[in-house]
C-alpha cells in the first residue's frame, strides 16, 4: 500500500568518503505531503546527520532544490504520492559542487549574478521629494515575469550548457540581468551589455530550453536569452558602425 | 567580490560536478534537442540538392531530366524523405521559438504568443504557395 | 561599451537562415524530392525552369536561400559537435564557416550561370 515510500538519497560524508553513496530509508507517504517532509522526516526520527536546505517549505525562498528522480524539483512543491510506489531517488543539484549530502556550493551564481548588476541603474537618482518613479501596468508587464526569479538554481541544473562549460553565465543570472533592463526605472542597459555580450554570456547559449521547463515560477529564462541576443546582436553592430567614445 | 578572499575551510572537499559527454542519451527532452540541431545536416543536404538541380538545367534537358531520374533512385529517395521529415521539424521547433524570443507589439499593446506564432505559420504557407505557383502553374 | 567579436554576426545570420530554410525548403524539397520523381504531379518542363531561374528576383532570392542556409547549418552545426560531442577546437569553426563561404561562393557562381 502507499503507506510508505523508499527514499534513496545521495550522501556525500567529505573528509570520510570521497565519493557519493546512497542510503535508504523508508518515509510515510500521507497524499499531503511532499519530498521535503519525507527529508523533514528522516531527519528528524531516522538520521539526524542528513543535510540539506531549505526554508519556506512553499516556493518562494528557492532554498530547497534538488534532483528529484533526475529532474531538478523544489522538494518542497514536489508530492511524494506521486512517486508511489516509489523509490524515490534525490539527489543534490545537478552542475554544482556538492560540499556535503544534499547541500551544493552556489558560490559560482552568486558572483556572476553580481556581474549582471540585478539593481536599479540610474544616471541621477531622482531627489527623495520629486516623488515616486511612476509605472504604468503595462510597464510593469514588460518585465514582471523575470522578477519572479527565486534564484533557485532549477534551471542552472537543467542546462547542458551550464554543465559542459562552467563559465557560462547561465540561465537566471540572464534572465534577473533582463528584469532591470527592461524596467523603466533603469537606465543601466549599457552597464550590462558588456557582461552578457561576452562570449560566456549569452553567446554560449543554444536554446535547448530546458531552463524554462523546468522553472517553479514560470520566469521563462530561454525566452529572456533569445530576447537578449536581438538586443545585444543589435548593440554589436551599432557598436561597429557608430563606435562610441568610451563611456 | 576581490579575488583576493580566502577559500572557504570547505573548498578542497568538495565534490566537483561531473557531465556525461552523452548527457543528450538521458533524457527525450535532451535527445530532440540534438535531433533539433542536427536538422542543419539536412538543411545543408538541401543546398547541394537545389544546387545540382540548377547546374543540371544550366547543363541542358537531357541534364535536367537525368537529374529527375537520379531523384527517384531509391537511396536519394529514402534520404529527401528523411530530409524532408527533419526540414519540417526544423520549421515546427523555429517557428514555435519565434513567440518566446520576440515580443511585438502594437502601439501598448503585446501581440499574444499565438498570433505571433500563427503569423510565422500563415507566411509558411503564403512562401510555399508561392513556389507551388511557380513550379507548377504560371 | 561592446566589445567586438563574430558571434553576434554568425547569430543573425543563423536565425535569418533558420527562418529562410524553414520557409521555402520543405515545399522546394517536397515537389523536387519526393513529388516530382514519384509521379505525383508531373515536374516542370527544362524551358519553364530556364525561366523561373533567370528571373533575377527569383535567383537572388534563391541565392539568398543558400547562402543563409548554409550559414545557419555552419553555424548549428558548429555549436551541435560542442554541446554533443565537446569538440571546439578553433579549426571547426573555421571549417565550418570557410565551407559555407566556399559553398556560397559556388551558389552564386551556379545562379549566375544559369541566368
Amino acid at each position: 500500500m502507499a503507506d510508505q515510500i523508499k527514499l534513496q538519497v545521495a550522501r556525500y560524508r567529505p573528509g570520510q568518503e570521497s565519493e557519493a553513496t546512497f542510503d535508504d530509508y523508508d518515509v510515510p507517504c500521507p497524499k499531503e505531503w511532499v519530498v521535503l517532509d519525507g527529508l523533514n522526516h528522516v531527519k528528524d526520527r531516522i538520521d539526524g546527520t542528513l543535510s540539506y536546505r531549505w526554508s519556506c517549505r512553499m516556493g518562494v525562498c528557492g532554498s530547497c532544490g534538488m534532483m528529484v528522480n533526475g529532474e531538478p524539483k523544489l522538494t518542497c512543491a514536489t508530492f511524494l504520492a506521486d512517486y508511489a510506489p516509489g523509490p524515490v531517488r534525490i539527489e543534490p543539484l545537478r552542475n554544482f559542487p556538492v560540499i556535503r549530502d544534499l547541500i551544493v556550493d552556489i558560490g559560482d551564481f552568486m558572483r556572476k549574478l553580481a556581474t549582471v548588476k540585478p539593481w536599479i541603474v540610474r544616471e541621477e537618482e531622482k531627489p527623495l521629494s520629486a516623488g515616486e518613479y511612476r509605472q504604468t501596468p503595462e510597464q510593469l508587464d514588460d518585465y514582471k515575469q523575470y522578477s519572479m526569479c527565486i534564484n533557485c538554481m532549477l534551471c542552472y541544473s537543467a542546462c547542458p550548457v551550464y554543465g559542459l562549460d562552467p563559465n557560462f553565465i547561465g540561465p537566471a543570472a540572464i534572465a534577473l540581468a533582463q528584469r532591470y533592463n527592461l524596467d523603466s526605472r533603469d537606465e543601466g542597459s549599457a552597464e550590462r551589455v558588456a557582461v552578457l555580450s561576452e562570449h560566456a554570456g549569452i553567446w554560449g547559449c543554444t536554446f535547448v530550453g530546458e531552463c524554462t521547463k523546468v522553472c517553479p515560477k514560470n520566469v521563462d529564462p530561454a525566452g529572456a536569452i533569445q530576447r537578449y541576443k536581438l538586443t545585444a546582436a543589435v548593440e554589436t553592430v551599432k557598436a561597429f558602425f557608430m563606435p562610441r567614445g568610451a563611456q | 567580490m576581490s579575488q583576493s578572499q580566502e577559500q572557504p575551510e570547505y573548498q578542497h572537499r568538495v565534490l566537483p560536478p561531473h557531465i556525461s559527454t552523452f548527457w543528450w542519451l538521458e533524457k527525450g527532452s535532451y535527445f530532440a534537442f540534438i535531433l533539433r540541431e542536427l536538422s542543419c545536416v539536412f538543411v545543408a543536404w538541401f543546398v547541394v540538392y537545389l544546387l545540382l538541380l540548377v547546374r543540371a538545367v544550366g547543363q541542358g534537358d537531357a541534364a535536367y531530366q537525368q537529374f529527375l531520374a537520379w531523384s527517384a533512385t531509391p537511396l536519394i529517395l529514402l534520404v529527401n524523405i528523411v530530409s524532408l521529415l527533419s526540414l519540417v521539424f526544423h520549421a515546427v521547433t523555429f517557428f514555435a521559438a519565434a513567440p518566446q524570443a520576440m515580443v511585438v507589439k502594437v502601439g501598448p499593446n503585446k501581440v499574444p504568443g499565438s498570433l505571433v506564432l500563427a503569423g510565422h505559420y500563415a507566411g509558411w504557407v503564403a512562401a510555399s504557395a508561392v513556389v507551388c505557383w511557380l513550379l507548377l502553374g504560371a | 561599451m561592446v566589445r567586438q567579436h563574430s558571434e553576434p554576426y554568425l547569430w543573425l545570420l543563423f536565425s535569418a537562415g533558420g527562418v529562410l530554410s524553414a520557409m521555402l525548403m520543405p515545399s522546394l524539397l517536397l515537389l523536387f524530392g519526393i513529388a516530382f520523381p514519384l509521379g505525383w504531379v508531373s515536374p516542370p518542363t527544362h524551358e519553364h525552369m530556364l525561366t523561373v531561374l533567370g528571373n533575377p528576383p527569383t535567383g537572388l532570392v534563391l541565392l539568398g536561400l543558400c547562402v543563409l542556409s548554409l550559414f545557419h547549418s555552419a553555424h548549428r552545426f558548429r555549436h551541435t559537435l560542442h554541446d554533443a560531442a565537446r569538440l571546439a577546437h578553433p579549426m571547426i569553426a573555421v571549417l565550418c564557416y570557410g565551407t559555407a563561404v566556399a559553398a556560397s561562393a559556388f551558389a552564386a557562381y551556379l545562379l549566375w550561370q544559369v541566368s
